[in-house]
């Protein structure tokens, strides 16, 4: 199981990107134009999430080097422990249902303080990539047909929420050990 | 939604700059707000490379007709969690090609598809002035989508000089199959609830 989980992430893009390009080939796309006119997009997407970086990472900031990031770190601590959540990346999980840019702030800042190759860093990466931002999919959704009763989608969203939460934690102990 | 960004926002920056003064760090806290101003614009050009990258990749994956390809597999699938909706009608291809969308992360590609996917679902709806189980069931799988390979979470670990950015591929699928799996669960227990 961890061998295939390990194998399967390094084996996993260079796969997908020749059997992308390889199928455009075959369907007679000319790849080389249709990558570069994609890849115009990536200058304008970072352009686009640039402020709500600024924004969270000084937010985050200002929070973590005062102090108080500490203080709740150390209130959250016994209860995450029970858990078994590393209580650095509680605050992700706080904001990942509310905001995709702020999470990434988020993410971006736990990833520099902590590194990317650690306990906190793979966890918070994990539950970064397993869930999606449940209010925001969900407003535009409903929103699209004019309706504002959302009945049971919040709860059925933010139940898979917290399960991908769970499992990260989970599967990163397991695969990565703590 | 958004009122609750602002609030958490605010208590960060404020809550922060608050502690600061009791723990004596005033001085560095405003620094430290400096500089993380700086390292998200350095940041933001770290992530225009490979950003690029994915989406070139991603646009080939679209023109190609992949995505149109790959949904036409899906109806099966479909047909289990949607019983209601006819497997030829507009409604169920608009949703199968959103699902397809949001597991290569074409989050731009997603959106729309999912928006007329809703639409054609609210013309078979037989109460209009609330979303039918199968509009609530489509909008939870939105809400939990599964991604096969996590870009932005990649180029951000690239991008924080990790040595194995991708090694999350595995973790994460395995995250959120679990997730989707208990999402889907949970609405088609929770519609008993909401008749």
């Amino acid at each position: 199981m961890t061998v295939v989980l390990k194998s399967l992430s390094q084996l996993a893009i260079p796969l997908f990107i020749v059997f992308v390009l390889g199928y455009g080939f075959l369907k007679g796309i000319p790849v080389y134009e249709v990558f570069v006119e994609g890849a115009k997009e990536g200058f304008t997407t970072v352009i686009r999430i640039l402020p709500y970086l600024v924004a969270m990472l000084v937010a985050i900031g200002v929070f973590r080097s005062s102090g108080a990031m500490e203080l709740m770190i150390r209130i959250l601590a016994p209860a995450a422990g029970r858990l078994g959540i590393p209580p650095e990346v509680l605050p992700l999980a706080l904001m990942r249902p509310l905001s995709g840019s702020a999470s990434i702030g988020i993410l971006a800042e736990l990833l520099k303080i902590y590194g990317p190759d650690t306990f906190i860093g793979r966890t918070a990466s994990t539950m970064m990539g397993s869930t999606e931002t449940t209010f925001y999919a969900a407003s535009i959704y409903l929103g699209s047909v004019g309706h504002r009763d959302s009945r049971y989608i919040l709860a059925a969203g933010l139940i898979a929420d917290i399960t991908g939460f769970a499992v990260s934690v989970a599967v990163c102990a397991l695969i990565f050990g703590r | 939604m958004r009122y609750l960004v602002n609030i958490i926002w605010l208590i960060l920056i404020a809550g922060g700059f608050l502690a600061a003064v009791f723990t004596g760090r005033l001085e560095q806290t405003v620094q430290a707000a400096f500089d993380s101003a700086k390292y998200a614009v350095e940041l933001g050009f770290a992530l225009i490379g490979i950003y690029s990258l994915w989406l070139g990749i991603m646009r080939v994956a679209e023109k190609s007709g992949l995505v149109k390809a790959v949904s036409g597999r899906m109806a099966p699938l479909l047909k289990i969690l949607f019983p209601d909706v006819p497997v030829r009608s507009p409604a169920m291809g608009a949703m199968s090609m959103n699902i397809i969308a949001n597991m290569l992360g074409l989050g731009n590609a997603a959106t729309p598809l999912g928006i007329s996917a809703m639409k054609e679902l609210q013309k078979v709806n037989r109460n209009k002035g609330a979303p039918s189980d199968a509009m609530c069931l489509f909008t939870v799988l939105n809400t939990a989508s599964v991604q096969i390979i996590p870009t932005t979470v990649i180029a951000l670990r690239s991008a924080a000089g990790s040595t194995g950015p991708a090694e999350i591929i595995g973790t994460t699928l395995a995250a959120t199959i679990c997730s989707a799996a208990a999402g889907i669960t949970a609405a088609l227990i929770l519609k008993r609830f909401y008749q």
